[in-house]
């Protein structure tokens, strides 16, 4: 989706949501304030001209260096990213929306990152979150049912963070 | 046969009846077994070809002809589990149950005139009504295996098999007015002669109940279309899902004995039974048409007849297996209760009409050989000494043949 | 009087009320395709809800491509849906080409057609003839797979494996054709074509066949959208779109040229649907039959794509191109894109900080989505429906679980 005029639209219906963007990239993505995503989903999919009606995916990048040799030279602070992909059926347009997150809810170590669940837009998102809660550990407030969907139920830790290690033993089978 | 033993050889009745009773069961049980063997070898094969496969090749030389009897001894050898939570009797007794209602219907099913472990005055009404208990050897067995799967398979097959036996009466009902006799010895015997004598061509209703009751018949012995019981597809093996070894083998004699029992009855109540389509015999003067003066190598004949027709429909139930897709417990119950049960009414009543105003068949005299049969047989009824309890004489020609000697 | 009512309401449900119970269809059931589980919540023979539960086969591939470079990651796309590896090297191909800006040449473009589309008529195959024997038919699934083997023979030819190719990789083909090849495939086609009309008298319009799906497990389009359905599960709701069509420019430039009308319902009609049984009468769209039917015809149209394709890559006299290098650095950035698969969009997301090895890789696996709304499709259901629906959703475990 290019074009400025519709990301000011949507500036103006949500106010605050948008707080970056980038247009002239291969895949146009515009970052959305964490606590506005809900609403500014909601207006993409029913408000907006072209509607969003179709979330194809939701991917979480867990931006931390472990090796600490590198870690001094990358320019970003830790965080969590996550990646909304979504698309019109009726416009065949696509669009990004990118949602920086802390890797740990208030910096401590164990509490997950939370953020609203967009399940009540589209149906699909269900399976797609509980995925991102299962292997990268991110709490989305408001879905109906936030439980491990590839991994067994007493999985420890999120595999897909970037400090994950993969436990030695689980239930008597050898880890590694 | 046992006369011959208490008449001549002076054996005591007591134990010449038991030996001969044992000689039968061992006959039958043998054409069972051995039928079994012969037809899941020929569903291999059939469904093999049907698929463009090859199928058993090997064992026993040539076309895998052993192939059966190979399976048979590793089913032996294979361990017989049992559910944890299983009731361990009825899980034992399951398969027998089964078999044993499915061998039973045998003893009053006639290979030929008189080749019969009983013969019955109600034989047809005996061998569908026994037919019907093996319904409860895969209720038990669905029951007893502590198993979610099984007992829908059981619950399928006690809906499907309890609904398909109304239109399946209904059917068999039509030869036994067309013959006056529930005998199925007598039944046969009113086929004798041309084809056409054959009651599947008596007239256009029997024609359609003829396939009326074979789609019955499918049902009843649980074969594809109607294979609810043990829809792999939905219900992994249905009833005979914990089964293994030897007691699911059981299952199996039973599946294929009731296959060939209900085409065999097939073959008797609409296809002739053990005539053949050309009456040779009589025709080279072998015989004069009534299989009661037969010499036995002409019985033998007859079974062979019999036993080719009762095979006859057995392929063909390998080949609608192999064919159609399975229908769903809804659909199979609408085709027997909207479908089946109300043609086999209509056809019933038809046959009913078609004897009170056409006797002697639409073109008058082209069935004549059928209404001399007809007549001989009253004849031969009437003939007999009124004071020799006639009606007993039927039921048991063993009997009458024991009287006459004396 | 609402009272008393209520109170009726009450007698009634007591006499007629039966216990639920809890039944697990898989994770070992015939026909389940793979490891997938069930939960039924089952009265009696009607399903009253279901749940999957996925996972079984998880790898968790998306980690390992966090550790291999680009290229190396091709035989783990390999391994998503088994049944069409061809088209998931492909896609992930291309989203590492979308990112390095990079295009392949004229030949490897039509060569890629050509494979892919092939490939796509052996997973319809596969999907087709596993439908057959979830309803319950055998035949027809040795009759899909003896025509399948055919197929990969040809594979095996191009690239030695005939399961998990890696034939399309990074930056072009591993290899070119065999010598002789272009003739087998087309000996192949001419040989096929007159198949699938055994396929329509086995399936697609025997009575039983359609008793079975016409009407059940019926999917409007709104819901399909909504759950982020693709494939021919879209299609079959009568929603226009396929991404060899309507995708982003780097996939539909691959396509340029070629004809081809998207299999979907428009106006109550089929494209060239004169050549095809007749839509049935109990049948709605978005059900079982409609979903089978648009890969039946996609089979077709696949056919017809690779006639193309071999027509044009023969016409092609330059080089096909080497692929490039095992460990190419990726500039830094992301790329997102999608390619219509057998199954469905799968679709590939490539994060990277600038090395040769992506910082972080994505998946997005259409028979995920797919299978996400199936226990909207079985709710009430009967039991003997639940193979039929999941049947007619054509999923593929490895790439659910990835």
């Amino acid at each position: 989706m290019r074009g400025t005029d519709f990301v000011s639209e949507l500036e103006a219906a949500v106010e605050g949501a948008v707080i970056g963007r980038e247009l002239e990239t291969l895949d146009p993505w515009l970052a959305i304030s964490p606590d506005k995503l809900l609403e500014t989903c909601r207006w993409l999919k029913e408000s907006c001209e072209v509607r969003f009606d179709g979330l194809q995916c939701i991917t979480a990048i867990d931006w931390l260096e472990t090796d600490p040799k590198k870690a001094s030279k990358v320019e970003w602070e830790p965080h969590t990213e996550l990646v909304y992909h979504l698309w019109s059926t009726k416009a065949r347009a696509s669009l990004v929306l990118k949602v920086k997150l802390p890797r740990w809810k208030d910096d401590q170590q164990g509490q997950l990152p939370e953020v609203s669940s967009v399940e009540s837009v589209w149906r699909g998102a269900d399976w797609h979150e509980r995925e991102v809660f299962d292997l990268s550990g991110i709490r989305f407030l408001g879905h109906p049912d936030l439980r491990r969907i590839l991994c067994p139920e007493d999985w420890d830790g999120y595999p897909l963070r970037k400090d994950y290690e993969m436990p030695l033993e689980y239930h008597g089978m050898r880890g590694r | 046969m046992a006369e011959f033993l208490i008449e001549t050889m002076g054996f005591p009745a007591w134990l010449s009846w038991t030996a001969i009773a044992g000689l039968s069961a061992f006959l039958i049980l043998n054409v069972i077994a051995g039928g079994a063997l012969v037809f899941i070898w020929a569903e291999r094969k059939i469904a093999a070809r049907i698929q463009d496969r090859l199928g058993p090749t090997r064992t026993g030389g040539r076309f895998g002809w052993l192939q059966s009897l190979a399976d048979g001894i590793k089913l032996l050898a294979k361990e017989d589990l049992m559910p944890d939570g299983a009731d361990a009797l009825l899980f034992r007794i399951a398969p027998y149950v089964s078999f044993c209602a499915s061998f039973c219907a045998f003893i009053a099913l006639p290979f030929a005139f008189d080749v019969v472990g009983q013969r019955l005055n109600v034989g047809v009404f005996f061998v569908v009504a026994v037919l019907g208990l093996e319904v409860f050897g895969v209720i038990l067995a669905g029951y007893a295996s502590a198993s979610k799967w099984s007992l829908f398979g059981a619950m399928r097959e006690a809906a499907q098999v309890v609904s398909y036996e109304v239109p399946l009466g209904m059917c068999v009902v039509v030869p036994v007015m067309l013959a006056g006799s529930m005998d199925l010895v007598t039944i046969g015997e009113k086929q004798a002669g041309w084809a056409s004598n054959w009651f599947i061509f008596h007239d256009p209703f029997t024609f359609i109940i003829f396939w009326v009751y074979y789609t019955c018949a499918l049902a009843s012995v649980n074969r594809a279309p109607f294979d609810l019981a043990e829809a792999e597809s939905e219900l992994v093996a249905g009833f005979h899902t914990e089964y293994s070894g030897l007691r699911w083998s059981f299952f199996f004699m039973a599946e294929y004995g009731s296959m060939f029992l209900v085409s065999a009855l097939a073959a008797i109540l609409f296809l002739g039974a053990w005539n053949g389509p050309i009456p040779v015999s009589q025709l080279l003067g072998l015989s004069d048409g009534m299989a009661a003066n037969a010499p036995y190598a002409l019985r033998l004949l007859g079974c062979i007849n019999l036993f080719l027709k009762a095979t006859a429909g057995v392929l063909v139930m390998m080949w609608i297996r192999w064919t159609l897709p399975r229908l769903r417990i809804d659909q199979v119950m609408t085709t027997c209760l909207k479908y089946c049960t109300p043609i086999a009414a209509a056809m019933f009543a038809g046959v009913m009409l078609w004897q009170l105003f056409l006797p002697g068949g639409l073109i008058a005299g082209s069935f004549q050989n059928a209404a001399g049969v007809r007549e001989g047989w009253l004849e031969q009824s009437n003939n007999q000494d009124p004071d020799n309890e006639d009606a007993l004489s039927d039921i048991l020609p063993s009997r009458r043949i024991v009287e006459v000697s004396r | 009087m609402s009272q008393i009512l209520d109170e009726d309401q009450r007698i009634i449900e007591f006499d007629v009320r039966t216990d639920e119970m809890l039944v697990n269809m898989g994770p070992q059931h015939p026909s389940t395709h793979g490891v997938l589980r069930l939960v039924l919540r089952t009265d009696g023979e009607i399903v009253s809800e279901m749940e999957p539960h996925i996972g079984y086969l998880h790898r968790c591939a998306e980690k390992i491509g966090e550790n291999l470079t680009a290229r190396q990651w091709i035989p783990y796309t390999d391994r998503m849906d088994y049944l069409a590896a061809m088209n998931m090297n492909l896609g992930w191909a291309l989203t590492v080409e979308k990112l390095l800006r990079y295009q392949v040449s004229e030949k490897a473009r039509h060569l890629r057609v050509l494979i892919t589309e092939l490939n796509r008529i052996a997973s319809h195959l596969v999907g087709m003839g596993a439908y057959g024997l979830d309803l319950g038919t055998f035949s027809p699934f040795l009759y899909a797979f003896r025509e399948r083997e055919k197929l990969l023979d040809l594979f095996e030819e191009v690239c030695g494996a005939r399961l998990t190719y890696s034939y399309i990789t990074v930056g072009g083909m591993t290899a070119d054709l065999p010598p002789g090849w272009l003739q087998r495939c087309e000996a192949f086609l001419d040989q096929f074509e007159p198949v699938i009309r055994e396929y329509h008298t086995l399936l697609t319009t025997n009575a039983i066949f359609v008793k079975r799906t016409a009407n059940i497990g019926v999917l409007s389009p709104e819901m399909a959208i909504d759950y982020g359905c693709t494939g021919p599960v879209l299609r079959g709701s009568g929603v226009d779109i396929d991404l060899r069509r309507d995708g982003e420019s780097i996939y539909t430039a691959m396509y340029d040229g070629y004809a081809f009308e998207v299999a979907v319902m428009k106006n109550g009609h089929y494209p060239r649907d004169h050549e095809y049984p007749a839509v049935p009468r109990d049948a709605v769209l978005g059900d079982c039959w409609h979903r089978f039917f648009v890969r039946m015809l996609e089979v077709v149209q696949s056919m017809d794509l690779v006639r193309q394709s071999i027509d044009r890559y023969s016409q092609c006299k330059g080089p096909l191109g080497e692929p490039l290098k095992l460990a190419e650095k990726l500039p830094a950035g992301d790329a997102y894109l999608e390619t219509e698969c057998p199954k469905g969009q799968m679709g590939f997301y490539l994060v990277s900080d600038g090395t040769s090895i992506p910082w972080r890789v994505r998946a997005r696996s259409s028979a995920f989505s797919n299978l996400a709304v199936s226990p909207e499709l079985c709710r009430g259901c009967l039991i003997a429906d639940v193979p039929a629906v999941i049947g007619s959703l054509d999923v593929v475990m490895g790439e659910i679980d990835r």
